[in-house]
């Protein structure tokens, strides 16, 4: 809708004083919330991880946008009535057991939140026994999972296996990420999805989801 | 400067394909060709093998020392991987890299102190990656302690103040040339040494930024450097900055470079 684009545009450069006044303006105008997330800053960040994933935007810029994104929210949120469904998902998010690096895993979670799933950050060096326990507190659609060291991989296929032995592996879809994963290590340990960056981890997140 | 070629690393294909065929001439010739291009260490890392890794990284052990007198850069996270190249590696070999990590920390020493080596104390904490100058030089501080502690001689210790991506955080750079710089001044002695393209992920033109970098880091007290000897702009701008910084007498390795047809401006 054309009506958002000059909303989308500002995201999608990183402007935070036009966009914040971009959304101002639409609510003023009497548009929907939902409306200008979706269609307004959603739709931004889909096209800031389409240039991410093609090489035509970088890490900052990325940054930059979801900052832009965060600020907008900051006017929408008390808006949004209780009980409303804004979230496209929810997924569980964390470098696994053993690996502290956090730069790949936060990139994923923000441009995740960006595409409007609702995240569940985890942190990092997270053992297969929290990921279970919190799969059971927050019942996410998607478990989320980093590793930047090729020792710490393991520990992806232990925390599928955990989250097998407790039952819930039928309720939750996992993908997997990190520098020395792979496409085909990932189909090895039986994850149901890979993605190489934070652009292809939100295809992949809304393909496993059936989401558009 | 002390330079580790950094190329027989599997996570480039053409390693990788070589190792996977244990293909010695290939790896050999890219052993002798940043030795020639002023690598005294040739750094050897078989990460991507993983259950092979341990198999791998000793073939290449054998394989360079085979054909090249140079010590080795035995570079992996696994402890197992390590011992079991240390045992094949002839003379001191450089092993990249021991940290505050709990399991990291008790696995590895008992092979760093199995016998005569250098070792990379990375400046990763025990729960947490640093990111202020401060939280480097405490995680620096602690490891040069616990090393020195072991009988580890400080000038056998090449910290590395763990180098992150500016484009995440455009504060990163100074923190890590804050940190040689506190680090170099606080231990005489020690040595300071880092990969450069963490610096520029994220990034568009990353040689760019890494060989910038690395005239800054050596500014400001680096004096080892894991990289690629071949890349003949980068080790123009080493040339040049040790030159500037009066590290190079009567200018001779410059001219040297120049005159060799390896100097590109």
């Amino acid at each position: 809708m054309s009506d958002f684009k000059a909303l989308s545009d500002a995201v999608i450069k990183g402007d935070i004083n036009a966009a914040v006044a971009q959304t101002q303006q639409a609510l003023e105008a009497g548009h929907n919330p939902h409306d200008v997330i979706d269609k307004g800053l959603v739709a931004g960040m889909d096209e800031v991880g389409n240039r991410f994933s093609k090489g035509q935007f970088f890490v900052p810029q990325m940054l930059r946008a979801a900052k832009t994104m965060q600020e907008c929210m900051k006017l929408l949120h008390p808006l949004l009535k209780e009980g409303d469904v804004v979230s496209k998902g929810k997924i569980l998010i964390g470098t696994v057991k053993g690996d502290l690096h956090d730069i790949g895993k936060n990139l994923v979670a923000m441009m995740l939140e960006g595409a409007g799933f609702e995240i569940v950050d985890l942190g990092v060096d997270v053992p297969p026994e929290k990921f279970v326990e919190k799969v059971q507190e927050n019942r996410p659609d998607i478990v989320a999972m980093s590793a930047l060291l090729s020792t710490t991989m393991p520990a992806m296929p232990q925390t599928i296996t955990a989250i097998e032995k407790a039952g819930l592996r039928d309720k939750v879809k996992v993908m997997i990420g990190g520098a020395p994963v792979t496409e085909k290590y990932a189909q090895e340990i039986k994850s149901d999805g890979y993605a190489s960056d934070a652009g292809g981890a939100v295809n992949k997140a809304k393909g496993l989801l059936g989401i558009p | 400067m002390i330079i580790v070629g950094e190329k027989i690393n599997t996570s480039r294909r053409s390693i990788s394909e070589a190792a996977e065929k244990k293909d010695a001439e290939f790896i050999l010739m890219m052993a002798r060709e940043q030795a020639e291009a002023g690598a005294g260490f040739i750094d050897v890392n078989a990460g991507t093998f993983l259950d092979q890794e341990v198999d791998r990284l000793c073939w290449l052990v054998e394989t360079v020392q085979g054909g090249l007198d140079l010590p080795l850069c035995l570079d992996s996270p696994n402890p197992d991987a390590l011992a079991e190249a240390m045992k094949r590696h002839k003379g001191e070999p450089m092993i990249n890299s021991i940290s505050l990590e709990p399991d990291r920390y008790r696995s590895l020493l008992p092979v760093i102190t199995s016998r005569p080596c250098r070792v990379i104390a990375l400046c990763m904490a025990e729960t947490s990656m640093p990111t202020t100058v401060e939280e480097r030089f405490t995680v620096a501080a602690e490891l040069i302690s616990r090393l020195t502690g072991e009988g580890i001689p400080l000038e056998k210790i090449y910290v590395d103040p763990l180098v992150q991506p500016v484009s995440v955080d455009t504060n990163m750079g100074l923190a890590v040339l804050g940190a040689i710089r506190r680090i170099m001044e606080a231990f005489p002695g020690v040595n300071t040494i880092c990969g450069l393209s963490n610096i520029s992920y994220g990034l568009p033109h990353r040689h760019l930024i890494n060989r910038n970098f690395l005239a800054v880091a050596i500014a400001s007290g680096l004096n080892a450097a894991i990289l690629d000897p071949t890349d003949r702009q980068l080790m123009a701008t080493l040339l040049s900055i040790e030159l500037l910084l009066g590290r190079d007498e009567y200018c001779q390795n410059y001219i040297e470079a120049y005159e060799n047809g390896r100097l590109v401006a």
